[in-house]
């Protein structure tokens, strides 16, 4: 029988929930890293046992965790695999150095800062980890302040894809309130070319060739925050999802209004229809029904919290615009949380089951498709991300 | 022998308990003293100091014989005590956060 494992990153340590098929019964394993903020953990789709996470804080910066046996154990990518003189482990797998040769460098030095003036790149955390489709020692980061860096070597040394911050519109990026990161990567698995990265807050982009050369894809985008609407790039996106089999076709989850492209990203139309508020950040798209996509409302980005005080998942099966709440089993009074832009997931089992964690620290699953929900567990640290493994 | 205490998180990345004793040639200076520290566990290059810059992370001290070291030059001798391994080389991640 199929197993699911759901990775969980909080403000103080990794979690990993595991059950078998019918995601009935769990157990949890952790914390891992405790104390530490874990942004987000995700594991290799050549080899599920291979996953990466990305371990950070205030005090002692930013560390790459990789883990060879599912979860179990963990090493700094090169410690325990080569050693040095006297036996001691090798490797420094946490070293993210912007590209600032004299070809691209120079010109990519400074963004827009809160008060308009530039300001020069700061590497700060590691937003997001996207292992490769093909090779398990391949995983790319997204960082803040906002930049793609790729390790080909399971994480022990780090390269800059500087031709993202190159292309020319990095000095009109700016920080969006929680800072400027690099907070989605998609992979294409229909053109091993393409890559889809967001920006918050400069918006989404997209490369036809690895990495070299980017163009925005932000036309349709349209954001009253920004002195032209309309720009080409400054739109505060804060997640993007693919459905693997239908890879043109994406779903944003702008800082308000949820967007869809038909083209790979060239046009974008809103399809936010009767949402009661089309603020959030989580946007997922089922396992096997490309047209149905979930978001969860946020009251506004004033008030980081969901609606009238319900938690409520929204789904669509007409690929936006006819929205439908899923409350069976979901607090429908009282509740305050938010669900940030990483912490949603969906398997790919039959019913496909759909994960989502809060900052108060619950981890809700829904074994069917999101008709009803239950906690796997209440009392977690702030859930920074869910991601989840369907295992044979 | 220089005796090195790194707060509990560091402890836990490197993967040691008690103190790291380091075998530092002289002269004993701040910079010596983490890069052989980094040299026996890479793991913790980034952590203490940046990694192109070498200055100290902002919420990272270093205290000896009682003493906040932490806006000494980095190549300044230190106590003679530290040198000895009479008194351990401090590493501290400062209270901060509330």
């Amino acid at each position: 029988m199929s197993k699911v494992r759901v990775l969980v990153g909080t403000r103080k340590g990794a979690f990993i929930l595991t059950s078998d098929g019918k995601r009935e019964n769990w157990e949890i394993a952790g914390p891992h890293f405790a104390g530490w903020e874990m942004y987000h953990l995700k594991g290799s789709p050549v080899d599920p046992n291979r996953i990466y996470a990305s371990q950070s804080s205030g005090w002692s910066g930013q560390v790459i965790q990789r883990s060879s046996d599912g979860g179990k154990t963990w090493e700094t990518p090169g410690g325990g695999v080569q050693t040095g003189p006297g036996g001691f482990p090798m490797g420094e797998s946490n070293k993210f150095v912007y590209d600032s040769s004299p070809d691209t460098g120079k010109a990519l030095t400074t963004h827009q800062w809160y008060d308009g003036t530039q300001h020069p790149w700061e590497f700060k955390r590691v937003w997001h980890l996207e292992p490769s489709l093909t090779d398990p020692d391949t995983v790319y980061a997204g960082v803040e302040d906002a930049a793609l860096f790729r390790s080909t070597n399971g994480g022990q040394t780090w390269e800059e894809l500087s031709g993202l911050r190159g292309h020319g519109t990095g000095p009109k990026w700016q920080p969006g309130a929680g800072g400027m990161c690099l907070h989605t990567i998609i992979l294409d698995p229909a053109n091993s070319g393409r890559i889809y990265i967001a920006i918050s807050a400069a918006g989404a982009f997209r490369t036809d060739d690895g990495g070299k050369t980017w163009k925005p894809i932000n036309r349709g985008l349209r954001s009253q925050f920004i002195p032209d609407p309309n720009a080409e790039v400054g739109h505060c996106v804060h997640h993007v999802a693919m459905n693997p089999k239908r890879p043109n076709v994406l779903f944003m989850q702008k800082h308000w209004d949820v967007m869809r492209s038909d083209d790979a990203g060239e046009s974008w139309h809103e399809v936010s229809g009767n949402l009661p508020t089309d603020f959030g950040f989580v946007v997922d798209i089922h396992a096997h029904e490309p047209e149905t996509v979930y978001v969860v409302p946020i009251k506004s980005d004033s008030e980081h919290y969901v609606h009238e005080g319900k938690l409520r998942v929204y789904r669509s099966r007409t690929g936006g615009n006819e929205w439908e709440p899923l409350t069976k089993g979901l607090p429908q009074s009282n509740c305050y949380v938010n669900v940030l832009r990483d912490a949603m997931a969906i398997d790919s089992l039959d019913k496909c089951g759909v994960y989502f964690g809060t900052t108060g620290g619950q981890v809700y699953a829904s074994a069917d498709a999101g008709d009803s929900w239950n906690p796997i567990v209440r009392d977690l640290p702030a859930v920074l991300s869910v991601e989840v493994q369907t295992l044979p | 022998m220089i005796r090195v205490q790194l707060p509990q998180h560091l402890r836990t990345l490197a993967k040691v308990q008690g103190e790291v004793q380091l075998e530092v040639s002289p002269p004993v200076t701040q910079r010596s003293v983490l890069d052989a520290l980094e040299a026996r566990y890479p793991m913790l290059k980034g952590t203490i100091r940046d990694h192109v810059t070498q200055q100290r992370r902002a919420f990272m001290r270093f205290f000896a014989c009682q003493e906040d070291l932490s806006l000494e030059s980095p190549d300044s001798p230190l106590p003679e005590s530290v040198v000895n391994g009479k008194e351990p080389f401090l590493v501290i991640g400062a209270i901060a956060g509330g």
